[in-house]
């Protein structure tokens, strides 16, 4: 299989043509061009190579109405500009995957460029370009230039300066100026007094012609500080669009029903109570409300955490977030999308910012008790000089060559480098991680908490019997699921591995609504479905019927049961055993009902588990460990947990997780494998000794250079060596991480068909 | 010295005018997208 054959492709199409509204969706998130164009983003996970760039532009641009696509392969997006017409939109998802690529909408608030990033990168082109020509003149001044030589070198070098001083120093300035305002000192504060006096003094020195001057060392600084700044931003920025490509859960919009009858595509925001709208089989609900008409059956797993499937009739409510599997349903909304089940989840997880909050960054409490000793020791050298000699230029050329001296150069370094080489190979591993600080948090963790469904389980059911049934009973079988999307048909097609065109040819079929399929071939009548109406008994109340068995029956007789069960994730034995080593307490906290959780717990060998809890009882259950000290990692995947994935102090969440989850969740991974858990434990405690190394090397390196510094002999020759020395050190070290440990680490899995980033 | 005078500047203005490209070609979006410019290069233009 090569890597442009998506593995879902089938799956996919038939979610695609059935979805409604799409198309006036795609209208709804599109951006108005002008001139009657809008510009459509779309999230293609599965891009992966030239061929597929080329695949999917041409199948895009042969629909009508479009007028360019250009794919990003990096973001893994495609950008379609198409000219907007009376008619619906152009069908660019269905086209696509028609081409065999799946792919969603991508929100239109969503900004592709980052501002920010490119902002910093322009301030580190400044400071680059200056620092390295002004470095190039001082070397000439420092091997002896002549007397008239050196004044000229020291104005060109004020005047290549001046740029980057005003231009790419601003962004330490902004800082520093912000953290002064509100009373606190942070790590640009000594940065930008010793960039600003040194450019003052060596200005001053240039005019009364002094034998040196200090625009390369305030230039340089800059320059090694935006390299960690920059770092440091790309890491986030990464792992938030690699989060953000993954396919969006939750619908913008919703069909609604008009009292006279007409269809008509909104968005989420207007709906309001009391309005009908519809819910194709594979969409989930959008907003709260109860079944007006239709019968079907709900998945709640994402939403409660239960594994069985509720069966839906007139009458049933059904929450936000809730996925309709077999029929449409007609939904008369309970609520407005701001009041329904999502929202409070929301607010839940806004009332729990736990550790979080308070966590604050290494880096953070480093300058905290870094600067006020930065700025002690620059003031009392100052007055030193000043009272043993009584000469001012003298002292604040030293005090300026203490604050350049101690400037954290290697420590601002120091934690980026460490954390940008630890995402790297979270990345190689599938996990993404959001922000440098989880690194540091996940490596305080001492307890985990596991969510079931869709955690420890992988949240699909699988046939599990295939092997006791015999090859033409499960051919029939197969031919009747394959044209049903019931969840349990598609996992009895998956069972099959047979080629499709040896399965045998069926007469008719026909699905009947929450119970099975019917099926007739030469004259029998076959049924696949419930256990109690395949073998031809009355038909019983469906939700007395249980998902883990499914019947094929002959005119009656039952030929074979299917028994189908939802599966431990990969390694989640594993996992748990070697968490238990590193001597982490494990727990089970879920939503499902007791058998199921202590069945899954036993599997696995975890003897904490609690069952039936509601996204609040998650909540104080963490809030109470934390309370006695505890480190709490949570992983989970549904819409119950994602309060308490904010609540706990690090979390983790799979990617197959409620975009709500996603977002709420530190670490984020893209293999079906649980083992990520431990990687991304092992490479966090990796992580955090390199940081406590390069702490270690940079402060070394100031206990060494400051006394030099004081004592009035580091020429800004020596400062410039010194400090790129440290910083060079410190990079050296944090590559250490980038090569695989000699033990502990379990090689990668090879990448699931979408959602790998690269 | 006087060489100085004209060496320097041109040399300064060397580096400028790389800088300049440096921002030009940021401003175009050539580095919106480096894997898929890697892979677009070896494809054939529109044959349709």
């Amino acid at each position: 299989m090569s890597c442009c054959e998506p593995a879902n492709a089938r799956s996919f199409l038939e979610n695609a043509s059935e979805v409604s509204g799409l198309r006036e969706e795609i209208r709804l998130t599109s951006r108005d061009l002008g001139d009657g164009l809008r510009q459509t983003v779309l999230s293609v996970p599965d891009i992966h190579c030239g061929a597929c760039i080329a695949s999917v532009e041409r199948a895009l641009k042969k629909v009508e109405g479009v007028e360019s696509a250009r794919v990003n392969l990096s973001t893994k997006r495609v950008t379609v500009n198409w000219r907007d017409s009376d008619g619906p939109a152009p069908d660019l998802i269905a086209e696509l995957a028609g081409a065999g690529h799946a792919s969603h909408l991508f929100a239109a608030a969503q900004e592709s460029r980052d501002p920010a990033l490119t902002g910093l990168i322009k301030a580190l082109a400044v400071a680059g370009f200056c620092s390295m020509n002004i470095m190039m003149l001082s070397l000439s001044v420092w091997s002896g230039a002549d007397e008239q030589a050196r004044y000229a070198f020291h104005l060109v070098s004020a005047a290549l300066a001046l740029p980057a001083i005003l231009y790419s120093g601003r962004i330490f300035y902004a800082s520093a100026w912000s953290a002064l305002r509100h009373g606190r000192s942070n790590m640009d504060v000594p940065i930008s007094i010793g960039v600003l006096l040194a450019f003052a003094l060596s200005v001053y020195d240039t005019f009364q012609n002094a034998p040196h001057a200090y625009f390369d060392a305030s230039t340089s600084l800059l320059f090694f500080l935006l390299i960690g700044r920059t770092l440091d931003h790309l890491m986030r920025q990464r792992a938030r669009s690699a989060v953000s490509a993954l396919a969006r859960l939750s619908p913008s919009g919703a069909t609604v029903i008009a009292d006279n009858g007409a269809k008509d595509y909104i968005a989420l925001s207007d709906i309001r109570p009391g309005m009908r709208m519809i819910v194709a089989a594979g969409e989930r609900v959008p907003v709260d409300g109860i079944v007006s008409d239709g019968r079907s059956e709900l998945d709640c797993a994402l939403v409660s955490g239960e594994s069985q499937w509720k069966p839906a009739t007139v009458g049933t409510l059904a929450q936000a977030g809730v996925m309709n599997l077999a029929n449409p349903l007609v939904l008369t909304a309970t609520a407005r999308a701001e009041d329904s089940f999502l929202a409070e989840m929301v607010r839940l997880m806004e009332a729990a910012e736990g550790g979080r909050a308070r966590y604050r960054r290494l880096a953070d409490r480093a300058s905290s008790l870094y600067s006020p000793v930065v700025h002690a020791v620059a003031a009392l050298s100052l007055f030193g000089w000043l009272y043993a000699t009584g000469d001012w230029h003298l002292s604040i050329t030293i005090a300026i060559a203490v604050l350049i001296v101690t400037c954290p150069c290697a420590l601002g370094l120091a934690v980026p480098i460490v954390q940008v080489v630890a995402a790297r190979r979270l990345f190689e591993s599938g996990i993404m991680v959001k922000d440098g600080s989880a690194l540091e948090r996940l490596a305080e963790a001492d307890s985990v908490i596991f969510d079931k469904t869709g955690t420890l389980t992988s949240g699909k059911p699988r046939l599990v019997n295939t092997d006791t049934i015999p090859a033409e009973v499960l051919a029939i079988a197969v031919a009747m699921a394959r044209l049903s999307r019931h969840p349990v048909s598609s996992a009895i097609a998956a069972g099959y591995q047979g080629d499709a065109a040896a399965l045998p040819v069926l007469d008719s079929v026909e699905e009947i609504h929450g119970l099975g399929v019917e099926a007739r071939m030469k004259g029998d009548v076959y049924r696949l479905g419930r256990p109690a109406w395949a073998s031809g008994e009355k038909a019983a109340d469906p939700g007395a019927a249980s998902m883990s068995s499914s019947v094929l029956s002959r005119n009656g007789e039952v030929l074979a049961t299917f028994l189908i069960t939802d599966r431990l994730r990969d390694g989640a034995r594993d996992t748990v055993a070697a968490l238990r080593q590193r001597g982490l307490a494990i727990e089970i906290l879920s939503g499902d009902a007791p058998a199921a959780v202590s069945g899954v717990a036993a599997e696995v060998g975890i003897d904490d588990f609690a069952p039936d809890m509601l996204p609040a009882g998650k909540v104080d259950h963490i809030r109470a460990l934390q309370a006695s000290g505890r480190k709490v990692l949570m992983v989970g995947d549904g819409l119950n947990d994602a309060p308490a994935l904010s609540a706990a102090h690090v979390s983790m969440a799979p990617a197959t997780a409620v975009d709500i989850g996603r977002n709420a969740a530190d670490f984020v991974f893209l293999h079906d494998n649980l083992r990520a858990v431990d990687t991304a434990l092992n490479i966090s405690l990796r992580a955090g000794a390199l940081i406590r190394q390069n702490f270690v090397l940079a402060i070394g390196y100031n206990v060494i250079v400051v006394p030099v510094a004081i004592a009035g002999h580091v020429t800004p020759l020596l400062a410039a060596i010194a400090m790129s020395m440290s910083s060079v050190l410190v990079v050296a070290n944090a590559l250490r991480l980038g090569r695989p440990a000699k033990r502990g680490t379990v090689p990668a899995r090879p990448a699931p068909a979408s959602g790998e980033p690269r | 010295m006087s060489y100085l005078v004209v060496l320097i500047p041109i040399t300064i203005l060397m580096g400028a005018i790389g800088l300049a490209a440096f921002f030009w070609s940021l401003r175009s979006g050539q580095y919106e997208d480096l894997n898929g410019a890697a892979e677009r290069v070896l494809m054939d233009e529109d044959s349709e």
